[in-house]
């Protein structure tokens, strides 16, 4: 029976001096995947800033996870101590934790869910890899959906851009004005740039004073995070390009540290001055409710975690079921066969009612044994059950 | 038959009203529940109203209590457009409050049974009536979304941790919203009261206390849309003249109608 296997490693087990030396690039996954496949087996290779993970479906799962070993050995030796392994439902399990962020950096974030479609659709699957990556993509899809574990905004950034939807509603147009450049406003500023807004001016010094006075009286939000000792921008500046605003909102961000806005902002009419520290305590606040809502993603990963091992346990039982099966219906079918100088009396429609009958009879008796079967090999017995029938019904005598 | 529907409706709006005051404390499920009690609230109050106009045979919400019973319907149903979509739901905790307290009151007065028509003619009753309190419930309406608006901007000045926690319109969509629910409601406010106006001066009666707050009412909300629209009054100026304009609206329904209906 094909087995799962995951060898890789993460952000928890790995530091990112070590992370770097095995991320791969996309077409190098897919080499990677193609090459670790190979006939009889399948393979997929999720490479991400976080992590590598290599998974592998075969029948001799031993060698397979060597095999996977040996790459990421190739890539980087020094690797091998930092690698999880992990099989069958263990290894499933952890796929559907990732997908659904839950085993992010910030929990809930929502690029792994992407990644991982990614890495499904250039990777070698057959039977087992497509079925498990399937159903992590709609597990994680249903975590998003069922719980706000990725509604919030997980860094200050993304805080930032979160608050100025909360005052303008669509950003589609709107205009930025951001004075000095800093690593915090520069993504403050893709993250504005990602949802429509428009770089009106990037000031870098209080020497552009006159442009920024300019800009003031058309900017919709104001980032800044200059050096500057002193406050950029006063409340007195402010109140004279109100005046020329016409009432339009005015969001004010204040990342530095000294500040460069002047708190007494914050109290002007259309004005919403934040500064870092309320951002963080925002940030803060969103990660403890990702936390929380963590705990309902779990319980629906380990639902899903739980299908997918019923049906992998299933495929134990599969063959000995489709071989009873067919057996049964030969079965029918030589009986019809024997009561066809009966049968040859019968009309058209009356002879598609004893088909219909014989063949509902045997279906009713097979389902049963079936459903029992499937249940066993969930449990863990299937192999057992799977040649008990094999023996009570003879079946595979024949070929021997 | 009335009764067997009016209670329903009561109880689905108060089930409404207390889902949207849980939908605060722990949003999620309880304003999903809130919601189809509006929905289904609403679809209860519809057929009562069906019922009335079927056995009255003409417009039977002629007197205050029942103008009351229809008020209600007018302002859940513009609620319905967009109120139950997740942002604008705790507009809900100001409408169905309001919705069953207003029911309450109509049933007191008879206003939800059947055997209110009144004398006057069935289509002055319709435009006259029909019109203004369609646009006090789109009053009632922007006054809501103003009151969501002052809120959500104190909690955007005061800076709380929790302020993404809840999904909330933006300052820019209510002011938006509530100056296009406005727009609406003045031009039906006029027409409807120019209709009564024609009638009184035909008939040579004279005016009460209840059209002179109406023409009150009338000039604020004139106000509101002048200054919003040329005056560049946005903002919680803006929301502050709504509620005042609410304000007027609430006593025309509530403190003066015995005049004007006797």
């Amino acid at each position: 029976m094909l087995r799962l296997a995951l060898v890789g490693t993460s952000h928890h087990h790995a530091p990112v001096e070590l992370r770097e030396q095995v991320a791969l690039g996309r077409d190098e996954a897919q080499a990677l995947a193609a090459r670790l496949a190979g006939e009889d087996r399948e393979a997929v290779c999720l490479s991400t800033c976080n992590r590598t993970e290599l998974y592998v479906a075969a029948v001799d799962v031993q060698q397979a996870e060597r095999d996977a070993v040996a790459e990421l050995a190739s890539l980087e030796p020094e690797v091998e101590p930092a690698l999880y392994r992990l099989h069958d439902r263990a290894a499933a399990h952890h796929l559907f934790r990732v997908a659904a962020g839950l085993d992010s950096l910030v929990p809930g974030e929502g690029e792994i869910l992407g990644q991982v479609r990614l890495a499904h659709e250039h990777g070698t699957t057959g039977l087992l890899l497509d079925r498990v990556f399937r159903q992590a993509l709609h597990g994680g899809r249903k975590v998003r959906a069922e719980t706000a574990i990725g509604e919030s905004p997980a860094s200050v950034s993304a805080a930032a851009a979160a608050l100025a939807e909360q005052v303008f509603g669509s950003l589609e147009g709107r205009s930025i004005l951001l004075l000095g450049a800093g690593k915090v406003s520069e993504q403050a500023a893709r993250n504005l740039r990602s949802r429509g807004a428009e770089i009106a001016l990037v000031a870098n010094s209080k020497t552009e004073r006159e442009r920024i006075h300019e800009q003031l009286s058309a900017a919709d939000v104001v980032i800044a995070s200059t050096n500057a000792p002193c406050f950029v921008l006063e409340a007195a500046t402010v109140t004279d390009a109100l005046r020329r605003r016409r009432g339009r909102r005015l969001l004010l961000i204040d990342l530095a540290v000294p500040r460069d806005l002047d708190p007494a902002i914050g109290e002007l009419d259309g004005c919403y001055l934040y500064d870092i520290d309320d951002l963080e305590e925002i940030v803060v606040e969103t990660l403890s409710l990702r936390r929380r809502e963590a705990e309902r993603a779990e319980a629906i990963v380990a639902a899903e975690a739980e299908k997918f091992h019923e049906w992998h346990a299933s495929l134990d039982v599969v063959p000995a079921i489709a071989s009873l099966r067919a057996r049964a219906e030969e079965i029918r079918e030589a009986e019809l066969l024997k009561a066809e100088a009966l049968l040859g009396r019968l009309d058209e429609s009356q002879r598609r009612a004893v088909e219909a009958v014989t063949a509902q009879i045997v279906n009713k008796l097979l389902h049963l044994p079936t459903v029992r079967m499937k249940q066993a090999a969930a449990a863990a017995d299937g192999v057992l059950y799977a040649e008990a029938v094999r023996h009570l019904f003879g079946l595979g005598e024949d070929e021997r | 038959m009335a009764e067997l529907l009016f209670w329903p409706a009561l109880l689905l709006y108060g089930e409404a009203a207390v889902g949207y005051l849980g939908d605060v404390r722990h949003p999620g499920r309880a304003g999903r529940v809130a919601t189809w009690g509006v929905r289904l609230g609403w679809l209860t109050q519809t057929a009562l109203l069906g019922v009335q106009a079927a056995r009255d045979g003409g417009f039977p919400w002629g007197t205050w209590a029942s103008s009351l019973d229809l008020f209600v319907w007018l302002v859940v149903s513009a609620y319905l457009i967009w109120g139950c979509r997740r942002p604008y739901r705790l507009l809900g905790l100001v409408v169905m409050p309001l919705a069953v307290v207003l029911l309450g009151v109509a049933r007191a007065g008879g206003g939800t049974g059947i055997g209110s028509a009144s004398h006057y003619s069935n289509l002055f009753l319709v435009v006259h009536v029909g019109l203004v309190l369609a646009a006090f419930a789109g009053f009632t309406l922007a006054a809501a979304l103003s009151g969501l608006y002052i809120w959500q901007e104190r909690r955007l000045r005061t800076h709380p941790a929790t302020i993404l926690r809840r999904q909330m319109p933006a300052l820019g969509t209510l002011d938006a919203l509530a100056l296009r629910t406005v727009a609406w409601s003045v031009p039906l406010l006029t027409l409807g009261a120019a209709v009564g106006l024609v009638r009184l001066v035909a008939r040579s009666e004279r005016l009460d206390a209840l059209i002179a707050v109406t023409a009150a009412t009338w000039l604020v909300w004139c106000a509101y849309l002048v200054l919003r629209l040329l005056g560049g009054w946005t903002g919680r100026r803006a929301a502050y003249l709504a509620l005042a304009g609410f304000a007027l609206v609430v006593v025309v329904r509530l403190a003066l109608p015995v005049t004007h209906f006797a």
